[in-house]
């Protein structure tokens, strides 16, 4: 089937008045996280897993993907604003976009941003679009031994290319695998970790981790060090761009997804690597560079347009491959598992309606997140006034729904407790949190996979590396692992040199 | 732990606790070595008696996972006794120039427990209000003409777009029998 026409009846889906109203809601939510402080997409996304036992999967997910995509919109809004940006990928857009405020041009930086980010977004879904069905189509004979090798990948990306310390990360992704060993063996309904408790028999629910690693955890780190007197954002008029504004910045809008799209679709980090290269990059073709620091425009522009590309490029791993490359991809995942859909090459022939929903839905967000942000920025902006306790206090709540919505359990609030004065101490001490997510979303996964293609190997090691799939990705490990010491020696060869 | 400026005369207890505070990830490392050690010896004693199906049993993986805990926390103790320190985690509500506000948490995890003891006996509504109204209070909110209101709205509100509308069934408790 070609894209095109997939795309169309994807429309069809996502062109429905329930659909379009979840569409709403989700950019609305996404924008308002954005903004908001101290939550982001991922806690977002973590905390609405619930309505997963009430909503269809096409709708959820349009939800879920507005909410990304309405965040990386109402991120760079806070950065302007504010100077401290709302999302970990809205840091650039502080650079130039405050200053800019700070001279009386918030305006322009917000809309700068606001249309980068459509840009962005545009192009990224655009070649989503293109590339997904063929990366679905090269992929689709995938069997066990290839699916362990990308869960490999996953857990050594996700350790080593985040954080600065690798021994952080790993100890963060042990401790997720570990919560995911608790339960029934899958495949021998052997009892791990579970010390004869009946209610830990069925395993520690994947929306309790997620929700008390991301809210819980991140509710009572910043109580710890709440901030007693907010910073005040930097009043702001509707956003507009002058003729000159739209000279300078147009060629910026465009190069952004070139650098966004891809580091979004590998595991390496999420918009925050492709922001700041896109900015570096405009910098050095900026003619205006005496203006850089003090509020270039196109420092806003580039980067804005990159971040939204890479939510598109990350999109494009998650459906196609089920790897996930970001905290927020990681969350969707677990949403895919609670209703039993497996993403990956086959999701395109087996969901083509959800798949494609999803996507044209992008086009239809993209355009509603248009419309809201540019003439509703100051608007948004009065959300920065939310009392702290209430925001706060707001997320331990939802949290308490999701957890007990779950299965009406008690005990699930506790363990969600639990988990979080876990999330608490892992944020105290450095060590990251997205590794512990995706080892209890992927851990029991990548263990079905591992002993299956043993089982069709009969225990020959080298089940694992008969596809050139797998000894493609094995490679691509490798190379992630040695970098660092590649690095060094490079480093010291030049010393040496010099 | 954050800040220890205080002028404390040297004394070899005072000089002990310093370096344990300034070493207090090392508290880390132990917890990674206690949860490696209760994984193993859950793996070592699982007596698999059922029919396995191929190479690896249901006991290979925790071995693993659990000499990974006991590797990393190894590993963890020689970086930190090697003076490396973990990020604490900066975020834009976060000032960490002052020490941890324990009070605060504590507050807060004892609302959120005593939530969980409440919401059968009380019902969602009431219990999920309460837990609003706790959590604010604990964060220095003092509004006793709003904060309550703001809870039993935002958790009725709640209760019923999930019971009613979502159809994800939350106790009602005495409050909604008599509504």
């Amino acid at each position: 089937m070609n894209a095109l026409n997939s795309l169309l009846d994807g429309f069809s889906t996502a062109l429905t008045p329930l659909n379009l109203l979840w569409a709403a809601i989700g950019v609305l939510l996404g924008t308002a996280i954005g903004v908001l402080p101290g939550i982001g997409p991922a806690m977002a996304v973590a905390l609405l897993l619930p309505v997963t036992y009430g909503l269809d999967p096409t709708g959820a997910f349009i939800m879920f993907a507005g909410i990304y995509y309405g965040a990386m919109f109402g991120g760079s809004t806070t950065s302007i604003l504010l100077n401290t940006p709302g999302e970990s990928a809205a840091v650039v857009a502080a650079m130039e976009g405050n200053p800019m405020a700070k001279a009386g041009r918030g305006a322009q930086a917000l809309a700068a941003a606001a249309i980068g980010h459509f840009a962005g977004g545009m192009i990224g879904t655009i070649l989503l679009v293109a590339l997904a069905p063929t990366v679905a189509d090269l992929a689709v004979d995938i069997g066990a031994p290839d699916y362990f090798a990308i869960m490999v990948l996953a857990f050594i990306a996700v350790t080593s290319v985040l954080g600065s310390s690798r021994i952080r990360g790993l100890a963060s992704l042990l401790i997720g695998l570990t919560l995911g060993l608790v339960g029934l063996d899958q495949m021998t309904g052997q009892q791990r970790l579970t010390f004869g408790s009946l209610q830990l028999a069925d395993g520690i629910d994947v929306v309790i981790v997620a929700v008390g690693l991301f809210a819980i955890g991140e509710a009572l780190w910043v109580a710890a060090h709440l901030r007693r007197t907010p910073g005040e954002p930097i009043p702001v008029g509707r956003p507009w761009l002058g003729r000159d504004d739209v000279r300078r910045t147009w060629k910026s809008w465009l190069r952004g997804p070139v650098i966004g799209f891809p580091f979004g679709a590998i595991p390496a980090g999420g918009a925050e690597i492709p922001t700041f290269l896109s900015y570096v990059t405009e910098k050095r073709l900026s003619k205006h560079k005496e203006e850089w620091g003090k509020g270039a425009i196109e420092g806003v522009a580039g980067p804005e347009s990159a971040s939204s590309a890479s939510a598109a490029g990350t999109l494009v791993s998650m459906l196609t491959l089920g790897l996930p490359t970001t905290a927020v991809a990681a969350v969707m995942l677990a949403a895919f598992q609670q209703y039993g859909i497996q993403p990956g090459p086959l999701l395109f022939e087996r969901e083509p309606e959800l798949v494609w929903g999803l996507i044209a839905s992008l086009f239809v967000g993209m355009v509603l997140l248009l419309a809201l942000n540019l003439p509703l920025a100051p608007l948004w902006a009065k959300l920065l006034r939310i009392p702290r306790p209430y925001l706060y206090a707001g997320i331990l709540f939802f949290a308490a729904v999701g957890a007990y919505a779950v299965g009406g359990e008690v005990i699930d609030l506790v363990i969600l407790l639990i988990i979080g004065l876990i999330g608490f101490g892992m944020r105290r001490y450095g060590l990251p949190v997205l590794p512990a997510v995706i080892g209890v979303i992927l851990g029991p996964n990548a263990e079905q996979q591992l002993r299956r293609a043993l089982q069709i190997s009969d225990g020959s090691v080298t089940g694992l590396v008969n596809t050139p799939f797998s000894v493609t990705v094995y490679a691509v490990v490798v190379l992630i692992l040695a970098w660092p010491l590649v690095k060094r020696l490079v480093g010291r060869g030049r010393n040496v040199a010099a | 732990m954050t800040t220890t400026s205080q002028t404390q005369e040297r004394t070899e207890p005072g000089e002990r606790r310093s370096w344990l505070r300034e070493h207090s990830e090392l508290g880390v490392c132990v917890l990674l070595l206690a949860l490696g050690v209760l994984v193993l010896t859950d793996a070592l004693t699982m007596d698999v008696d059922i029919a396995q199906r191929g190479p690896i049993g249901p006991k290979t993986v925790p071995i693993v996972v659990g000499i990974g805990l006991l590797v990393i926390a190894a590993l963890l103790a020689v970086d930190v006794l090697r003076g490396g320190r973990g990020q604490a985690e900066t975020g834009e509500d976060i000032d960490l120039s002052e020490p941890a506000d324990w009070r605060t948490v504590l507050l807060l995890a004892g609302v959120f427990l005593a939530t969980a003891v409440l919401i059968e006996p009380l019902g969602f509504p009431l219990a999920g209000a309460l837990l609003f109204w706790g959590a604010a209070f604990a964060l220095g909110s003092r509004r006793i003409d709003r904060d309550p209101l703001i809870a039993a709205g935002l958790s009725l509100l709640t209760y019923v777009v999930f019971n009613n509308l979502l159809g994800v069934p939350l106790p009602g408790g005495p409050l909604m029998g008599v509504l």
